[in-house]
C-alpha cells in the first residue's frame, strides 16, 4: 500500500452523470393535472397535492383561514372521523404533513408501496371531502389560539412575525400562516366550508405522485383515487391572488427593537423585499446568496461566527415566493455584541455590492458547491416530490432539473455584482432587534440607524 | 399480509490499527456517505468539566495539520454536505460527497483523525468556546423550556453519574475550559482503536476498503478507553418545580428505564407510543381532544448506553392544572399495567414500526441516514447488522409484553415530577414541590 501524500489535498474527479428524474403529465377528466415520476429505490410512495391558495389568500381580517382549513382536513372526511382518520393513517405507517406557503398548500403522504391505494384514498378524502364540522373547528381554532400564546415567547417566532409585517405592511404576505388571535377570534366554521369550496378545486390544484411504481400504475391510481373530485364553487373565487399585488413602498424603518427583558441573545432580522422566485437572475442571486451567507463557509458566517464569535450561526436567503420576497440576514447573537453584530452584518452586505466585489475564489466556492451538491436532493422520494411541487409552484419547465447546473455554471462575477447592485439596497434594510433593549440601547445608537422604533409582541 | 423483507447488508472489517470500517453499497444517486463515529460523549466527562466533548467537536471543523485553513471550504468546494454532533455516548461526524470527491473527503477525516493537534491554536480554542456558549444561550437559555432537560437530567441522576449533566455542559465549566485539557482528550478518545468509519453509496466496496486502508491505516491505533459504568435508583417520587419564561405550565414525569437494546427498551418504546404517538394514542385522545385539559401531550423511552429514561410530557390548558393532568395520567399508567394494549393498539403499533424501519432506509449519509444506523449498531451495539434483529424487537413485542415493562418500569412512587411554571406562579406546581433552579 503507497503512503497517502499529505502534502497535497486529492483533486475532486469528474463530476458524476446523473439522470434527474423525468416526469409524465397526465390530465384527469376532472381537470386535475398530475405529475408521475418514477422512484425505484425503496418501496415507497410520496402523493403529494398541491392547492392554489396559501397563506396570502386569507381574507384582510381573516389571517389564518387557509392555514386553518388545511389543518381540517385530518379532522374527520365523508366517512371517518377525526379519531378514524388518524387510525386509518397509523394503520398504513402514513407520514402525513401539510404545508402552507404563501402561494399553495401542499398535502403530503408517504406510506409503504403495499399501501398505496389506501394511502392515495385517504389523502383524497382529506383534501378534497374533508367534514370540516363546527366542533372540530372550534377545537383546533382553540388549540392555534393556545399556541399563538406561546410564540410570544419564543425569540425566533417573534422575530419572523414582525419581520414579515415591517417589510410587507398591508401585503397579503404581511402575516405568518397561523394568522393573529384577533383573526382567528374572527374566523367561523361558515368561512372554512366557503374557502375550502373556492380553493379547493381539481382544475387548480396538483397531484404530484412519487415512488416505486410505473408512470401507468401511478396514474391509475390517480384516477381510481382523484378522478371522481368534482368542482365546487365558493367564497375565494376570483379573489386576487397575492402574487399579483405589487407591495407598496412606504417609508424604511431603519431600526426596530422587540424588547425581550434579560434575553441572553437578541434575535436579529436584517433585510427588505427584494426579487420574485421566477426573476431571470436567479441563478445569480443563488450564487451572491452563497458567497455573502447561504453556506458555512461565507462572509457572514465567517465574519460574525469564526472570525468575531457573536454567535452560533448566522446565514442570509431568500423566502421565496411567486411575488415579491424578502432577503434576509439572520442570526441570534450574544446580547452584548448585538450592536458590533449588526454593524458587520451591514458592512457585509454593503461590502458585497461595492468595495468588495466577490473574488475568483468565492466564485469558484459559491458554484461548486451548489452544483456538485445537487444531485443530493434527488435521494427520497418525499425529496423528489417536493422539487416537483416547486415547478409546478413556480410554473418552472420540465427541464428545470437538467438545466441548473450550467445555468449556475454560466454565472459570472459580474454577474453577481450586478445582481447584488440591483436586489440588494443598504438603504432599504430594516434591522429588527428581538432582546433585552435596556442592555443594548446605548450601543444602538452609536449604529446611527436613528431611534429605534419600539414594537411588542403580539400574535 | 406477507411481512415486509427489510434490511440493511454491509461488510465489515477491523484495520490492524483497530478502525472499525463498514460498507455499504447503494448505487442510486452518484454520492458517498462517509460517517465516522468516536465512542466519547459527555458522559465521559466529569463534573467541573462538562461540556467538553462537545466542544471538542467543534475543534475538529477548524483545520488539521496538513489542511490548516479549516476543515469546510474544501469540502465545500467538492460538493460536500457535512456536520458533526455529540451526544451523552458518542460523538458522530459526517459527510456526503459527490462519487469523485471520496478521496478528499477520507483525506480530510483521516487528518483529523490523526493530525488535529498541531493545528490547534489558543486562538482557534478560545473563539469555539465563545461560538459555544452562544449555542448554550440560543439553544437553552433564551427558548421557552430550554432549560428544563437540564433540571430533570440533575434529579434523575446522582452528580457524579455522568448523565447528571447536558451534553452542552454549564456554562461556568465551558468558561474554564483551557487549551491544554484538549490534547488529553484527543489522545485518550480520538483515534482508530475508539472509532468506526462507514463508508455508503456508490462505491465498490473492495474498493472503499482500499481507501479506509490508504487513507486510516497509517494512523497509530490506541488503548481503548475503559467503558464507563454507573447506576441509579429514585426510591420516591421526587416533585421539583422550576420557573421559567412561559405562558402555561407544563409537567415532566421521568422515570429510569433499561439501557438501549437491554430487555424492555423496545417494550417502552411502544408503550410511548401507545400513550401519546397521534391523535387515537391514550393520552392525546383524552387529555387534549376528550377533556381539552392538556394543549399537547408526548411519551417516549429515551434510549441512552448505560441507562435510558422514560418521559411524559403535558402542557396544561388555560384554565386546568397540572394536578388535573398528573391525575388523569395516572389512571391510564395503571389501566396500561393492569390490562396492556388491545389487539388493535399493536397492530397499530406493528405497521407504524415496519413502515419507519423502511423510511429508515432511504438516505445513505447524514444524521439518522444509512450509514449513521450502521455506526450506531456497530458502536452501541457491537454489530453493524443489527437493523433486522432492532426490527424483530418490535415485531416481538406482545401485549404481554408491554403490559409488564409498564408495571416493571413506570412506578407512579418513585419518578420526578417536575413542574415548569411561569415565573412567580408557584401555586400552578404539584403540590409539595421544591423549587430548583438551573443556569
Amino acid at each position: 500500500m503507497t503512503r497517502i501524500d499529505r502534502s497535497r489535498l486529492p483533486d475532486v474527479g469528474v463530476d458524476p452523470r446523473f439522470v434527474f428524474p423525468s416526469i409524465v403529465r397526465h390530465t384527469l377528466g376532472n381537470g386535475l393535472r398530475v405529475c408521475t415520476v418514477e422512484h425505484h429505490n425503496v418501496p415507497i410512495i410520496t402523493i403529494n397535492l398541491q392547492v392554489a391558495g396559501g397563506s396570502g389568500a386569507d381574507p384582510e381580517g381573516l389571517e389564518g383561514l387557509a392555514a386553518l382549513v388545511a389543518d381540517m382536513a385530518d379532522e374527520g372526511t365523508g366517512t371517518l372521523s377525526a379519531l378514524e382518520v388518524s387510525d386509518a393513517l397509523s394503520r398504513i405507517g402514513a407520514a402525513y404533513d401539510v404545508d402552507v406557503g404563501g402561494d399553495a398548500t401542499d398535502f403530503s403522504l408517504t406510506t409503504l408501496t403495499r399501501f398505496a391505494s389506501r394511502g392515495a384514498a385517504l389523502l383524497a378524502d382529506m383534501a378534497t371531502r374533508p367534514r370540516l364540522l363546527e366542533s372540530e373547528f372550534l377545537r383546533v381554532r382553540q388549540l392555534r389560539l393556545d399556541r399563538l400564546r406561546q410564540l410570544k415567547d419564543l425569540p425566533s417566532a417573534v422575530a419572523e412575525q414582525t419581520f414579515l409585517r415591517l417589510v410587507y405592511g398591508n401585503h397579503p404576505y404581511a402575516h405568518l400562516a397561523i394568522g393573529s388571535d384577533a383573526s382567528l377570534r374572527r374566523l367561523t366554521s361558515d368561512e372554512i366550508v366557503s374557502f375550502h369550496a373556492g380553493a379547493f378545486q381539481p382544475s387548480k390544484s396538483m397531484l404530484i405522485v412519487c415512488g416505486a411504481m410505473t408512470h401507468e400504475d401511478m396514474r391509475r391510481l390517480a384516477e381510481d383515487t382523484f378522478g371522481g373530485w368534482v368542482a365546487t364553487h365558493g367564497s375565494a373565487n376570483g379573489a386576487r391572488a397575492a402574487s399579483d399585488i405589487e407591495p407598496v413602498a412606504g417609508p424604511v424603518t431603519k431600526l426596530v427593537v422587540v424588547p425581550r427583558e434579560s434575553a441572553a441573545q437578541s434575535e436579529l432580522r436584517i433585510g427588505h423585499l427584494s426579487a420574485r422566485r421566477v426573476t431571470p437572475d436567479y441563478s445569480a442571486l443563488l450564487v451572491m446568496n452563497a458567497v455573502l451567507g447561504g453556506q458555512f463557509v461565507s462572509r457572514v458566517n465567517l465574519k460574525l461566527r469564526e472570525e468575531k464569535a457573536y454567535t452560533y450561526g448566522a446565514r442570509t436567503s431568500f423566502d421565496w415566493r411567486r411575488g415579491m420576497s424578502p432577503f434576509v440576514l439572520q442570526t441570534s447573537v450574544h446580547t452584548a455584541s448585538t450592536a458590533d453584530a449588526i454593524a458587520d452584518s451591514l458592512a457585509e452586505i454593503a461590502g458585497l455590492r461595492g468595495t468588495r466585489p466577490p473574488t475568483d475564489e468565492e466564485m469558484s466556492l459559491a458554484k461548486a458547491s451548489l452544483t456538485r451538491g445537487y444531485p443530493r436532493g434527488f435521494e427520497t422520494a418525499q425529496q423528489v416530490a417536493r422539487s416537483v411541487s416547486m415547478l409546478s409552484l413556480y410554473g418552472l419547465p420540465d427541464t428545470y432539473f437538467e438545466e441548473f447546473v450550467p445555468k449556475v455554471n454560466a454565472v459570472t462575477g459580474r454577474d453577481v455584482v450586478d445582481a447584488a447592485a440591483r436586489y440588494l439596497d443598504p438603504a432599504k434594510l430594516t434591522t429588527l432587534v428581538v432582546g433585552d433593549y435596556s442592555a443594548i440601547a446605548e450601543t444602538l445608537r452609536g449604529l446611527n440607524l436613528g431611534e429605534p422604533q419600539m414594537r411588542a409582541a403580539e400574535f | 399480509m406477507t411481512p415486509l423483507a427489510i434490511d440493511l447488508p454491509f461488510t465489515k472489517r477491523t484495520l490492524a490499527n483497530g478502525l472499525d470500517v463498514i460498507v455499504h453499497e447503494d448505487r442510486h444517486v452518484p454520492i458517498v456517505a462517509v460517517n465516522v463515529w468516536y465512542h466519547v460523549g459527555s458522559k465521559n466527562e466529569r463534573p467541573g468539566r462538562t461540556g467538553f466533548a462537545h466542544l471538542f467537536e467543534h475543534l475538529m471543523f477548524e483545520g488539521s495539520e496538513h489542511y490548516n485553513a479549516g476543515y469546510f471550504p474544501p469540502l465545500q468546494q467538492a460538493g460536500a454536505l457535512l456536520n458533526g454532533s455529540t451526544n451523552a455516548d458518542r460523538t458522530n461526524y459526517w459527510e456526503v460527497v459527490p462519487t469523485s470527491a471520496i478521496d478528499r473527503a477520507l483525506w480530510m477525516e483521516s487528518d483529523r483523525m490523526g493530525f488535529l493537534l498541531p493545528a490547534l491554536t489558543r486562538e482557534r480554542f478560545e473563539t469555539q468556546r465563545d461560538v459555544v456558549l452562544n449555542e448554550r444561550r440560543q439553544s437553552y437559555e433564551n427558548r421557552p423550556y430550554g432549560m428544563v432537560m437540564m433540571a430533570l437530567s440533575a434529579a434523575l441522576y446522582p452528580p457524579d453519574h455522568p448523565y447528571s449533566w447536558m451534553t452542552i455542559g454549564s456554562a461556568e465549566d465551558i468558561r474554564a475550559m483551557q487549551l491544554e485539557d484538549v490534547q488529553e482528550f484527543f489522545r485518550t478518545y480520538y483515534h482508530p482503536a475508539n472509532a468506526s468509519l462507514v463508508l455508503a453509496g456508490d462505491i465498490d466496496t473492495e474498493r472503499a476498503f482500499e481507501l479506509a486502508e490508504a487513507y486510516f491505516g497509517e494512523i497509530p491505533g490506541g488503548v481503548r478507553p475503559q467503558a464507563v459504568s454507573n447506576g441509579a435508583l429514585l426510591l420516591t417520587e421526587r416533585r421539583l418545580v422550576l420557573e421559567d419564561r412561559v405562558e402555561y405550565p407544563r409537567i415532566y414525569l421521568a422515570w429510569h428505564s433499561p439501557a438501549m437494546f437491554a430487555a424492555d427498551d423496545a417494550e417502552l418504546d411502544l408503550v410511548g407510543d401507545l400513550l401519546a404517538n397521534g391523535k387515537t394514542s391514550r393520552l392525546y385522545k383524552t387529555l387534549v381532544y376528550d377533556l381539552r385539559i392538556a394543549l399537547d401531550v408526548s411519551a417516549y423511552q429515551s434510549s441512552r448506553e448505560i441507562g435510558s429514561f422514560f418521559l411524559l410530557v403535558a402542557t396544561a390548558a388555560p384554565g386546568h392544572t397540572l394536578a388535573e393532568i398528573q391525575s388523569r395520567v395516572d389512571e391510564e399508567l395503571r389501566r396500561v399495567k393492569e390490562s396492556g394494549p388491545s389487539v388493535e393498539e399493536m397492530e397499530r403499533s406493528v405497521a407504524q414500526v415496519e413502515a419507519h424501519f423502511m423510511y429508515r432506509l432511504q438516505t445513505v449519509g447524514g444524521f439518522g441516514g444509512k450509514s449513521d444506523q450502521l455506526n450506531a449498531y456497530n458502536v452501541l451495539r457491537g454489530n453493524p447488522g443489527f437493523f433486522a434483529g432492532d426490527l424483530d424487537r418490535y415485531r416481538n413485542a406482545t401485549r404481554d409484553s408491554l403490559q409488564a415493562a409498564a408495571q416493571a418500569y413506570l412506578a407512579l412512587d418513585r419518578r420526578v415530577a417536575l413542574s415548569v411554571i411561569p415565573r412567580g406562579q408557584h401555586a400552578l406546581a404539584l403540590e409539595d414541590s421544591t423549587a430548583v433552579s438551573v443556569s
